[in-house]
């Protein structure tokens, strides 16, 4: 089937909605959300645990409720979707390719499209530890499927390799669902996951949580035996006498997120080797016109709140195209991130305003640093956190004046000052 | 009287605190960025309760389990009492958020509550 439209939004989880709302809201009637699961709601549906949208409605919802918010909205303005469609391809020319499981192939021309895939989990190749290949080896993103999605139980005796949050919920998932967690390792010498949920998640439940441990093999014929641990040296490397032999028929990998980007690596857009996502500027455009990004397929987020506000961004910048409030796309300048700060979210800017925040992470957890924004070498901006640490994205909004001495500048630096 | 560090689990800010107790009487609290803290240490230090997330059954075509949640907290040591209830319980659709599947569960005045609607 051939079609014409104006937007098309690929993926259908909060980010997807909150961009074709926000698009529909600001006058582009023919947009349509193409995503590849039986339902709206993304990675949110699975997450059953509550902690989302204190931002965004000032309580604490569970995720399936979160995403419901966000799809009532969607129905009342009538937001056209189609779930069990997944997009093949997206071309230079805004081409989108999917296949749908009602209508068959679509090829839709688009005049915008707004790339929201989501992310998905390193896998144990991608970490690479050695052994055998047994069955009971899951991320914690597919166990967390199987059991709140589906109704399987995992396993009996679990390990956790990952402190980071969705491995300390699925922590205490699985010893309420009857298993019994025998610890969580963690790399590095902290933890990456939030205060409370460590507390709520293992103390309450009684599991050790092993800094500066990893698992270094795996045994087992047909399922999991057990897993071979060591504690790690400050270059994270085994030290050699530590190793224990933990008895458990199931490990789960939580060892983090890289966004989704097959589609935008064949549309040509450009990626940050940093983040993993899009490189885009103020209006969170890529460098191909009319193609934005949003979500965690920019860059990963731990809040969804903040997915929500960035993605209902990226829509009002697809409606503002649409409308034929183009940009030159020459007088960008590239933000320079240095001395901590790994990444800055857009990466370039042309005319930032109030609206627009900046995120970015740091590369290691300290105490009473100072934010600093220069523009051609003059501090702008200057901020001193308590407590800084690479698992909270920081965001920072600028006051008008800011703005315009940044939009004045040739050079534009993000650093951090530990001292 | 004792005393026991705390991170503060009502939100993300999560706090450390410095607690002092006699019994299941706190004396104080320092640490906390609001009063939401102290209220917290001095629930957690008589009597610690918890929300309860999970699913249950439900005959529908759409999805297998339905999300559900304590509409407020129950004692934290019920928590696995809760779940063996909650095996029990089967869900017919069409079902609404927020539509009572339980009352009075475990505790009384707290609801077992759907947290997405299912059609069919
Ligand atoms: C396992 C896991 C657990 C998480 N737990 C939490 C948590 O507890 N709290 C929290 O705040 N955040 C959590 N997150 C982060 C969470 O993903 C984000 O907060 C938020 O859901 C991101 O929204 P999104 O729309 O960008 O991505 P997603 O929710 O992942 O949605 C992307 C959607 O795009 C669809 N899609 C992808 N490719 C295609 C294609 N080619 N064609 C059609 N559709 C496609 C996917 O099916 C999916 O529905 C978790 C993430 C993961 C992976
Ligand atoms: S004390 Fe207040 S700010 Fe601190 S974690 Fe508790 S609720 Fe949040």
């Amino acid at each position: 089937m051939n079609l014409n439209k104006s937007l098309v939004v690929v993926g259908g989880g909060p980010a997807g909605l909150a961009a074709a709302i926000a698009a529909k809201e600001n006058g582009i009637n023919d947009v349509i959300i193409l995503e590849r699961g039986s339902c709206l709601g993304g990675i949110l549906n699975q997450c059953i645990h509550s902690g989302f949208g204190l931002h965004a409605f000032g309580e604490e919802l569970t995720g399936p409720e979160y995403a419901g918010r966000y799809e009532e909205k969607a129905e009342k303005l009538k937001v056209d979707y189609l779930t069990d469609t997944m997009v093949l391809s997206v071309s230079h020319d805004k081409t989108v390719i999917a296949v749908s499981k009602e209508k068959g192939l679509l090829i839709i021309k688009a005049e915008a499209v707004v790339l929201a895939t989501g992310c998905r989990e390193r896998t144990r190749g991608a970490i690479n530890i050695p052994g055998t290949r047994p069955a009971g080896v899951f991320t914690a993103g597919t166990a967390q499927y199987y059991i709140n999605m589906i109704g399987n139980h995992v396993g009996k005796k679990a390990v956790i390799l990952g402190s980071g949050d969705i491995g300390l919920i699925m922590a205490r998932r699985l010893m309420l669902e009857g298993a019994k967690v025998e610890m969580v390792l963690e790399l590095l010498p902290y933890s990456n996951g939030l205060g409370r949920n460590i507390a709520q998640c293992l103390e309450d439940f009684d599991i050790p949580l092993m800094l500066s441990h990893t698992v270094i093999g795996v045994s087992g014929k047909e399922r999991l035996e057990g897993v071979t641990i060591a504690k790690v040296d400050d270059r994270l490397l085994p030290i050699p006498g530590t190793e224990q032999f933990i008895e458990c028929d199931t490990l789960l990998l939580s060892v983090g997120l890289i966004p989704e980007n097959e589609i935008a690596t064949g549309a040509g857009v450009e990626l940050s080797p940093i983040t993993g996502g899009a490189v885009v500027n103020e209006n969170l455009e890529t460098n191909i016109e009319g193609v934005f990004a949003c979500g965690n397929a920019l860059h990963v987020h731990d809040l969804v709140d903040y997915v929500s506000d960035e993605a209902a961004r990226a829509g009002k910048s697809a409606a503002a195209y649409l409308n034929g409030d183009k940009k030159e796309s020459s007088q960008y300048k590239t933000i320079i991130t240095k001395n901590g700060v790994r990444y800055c979210v857009p990466q370039k800017i042309g005319t930032l305003t109030p609206e627009i925040p900046l995120f970015f992470r740091v590369a290691t957890p300290s105490q009473g640093s100072t934010i600093l924004i220069y523009a051609d070498g003059n501090v702008v901006y200057k901020k001193r956190e308590a407590y800084l640490t690479p698992s909270e994205m920081q965001m920072v909004k600028l006051s008008d004046e800011t703005c315009k001495k940044l939009n004045e500048a040739k050079e534009i630096t993000v650093e951090l000052n530990t001292k | 009287m004792n005393e026991k560090m705390m991170t503060c689990i009502v939100c993300p800010r999560g706090c450390r605190m410095k607690v002092t107790f006699e019994g299941d009487k706190m004396l104080s609290c320092t640490g906390n960025f609001c009063k939401r803290g102290a209220d917290y240490a001095r629930a957690e230090i008589a009597f610690p309760v918890r929300v309860l997330t999970s699913t249950v059954t439900i005959n529908s075509y759409e999805v297998p389990r339905l999300p559900v949640k304590t509409s407020a907290p129950i004692p934290k040591d019920k928590l696995f009492e809760a779940m063996e209830k909650l095996k029990t319980l089967k869900v017919s659709v069409p079902v609404k958020h927020s539509d009572i599947i339980f009352s009075d569960f475990i505790s009384k005045g707290v609801n077992l509550i759907s947290c997405r609607s299912v059609n069919s």
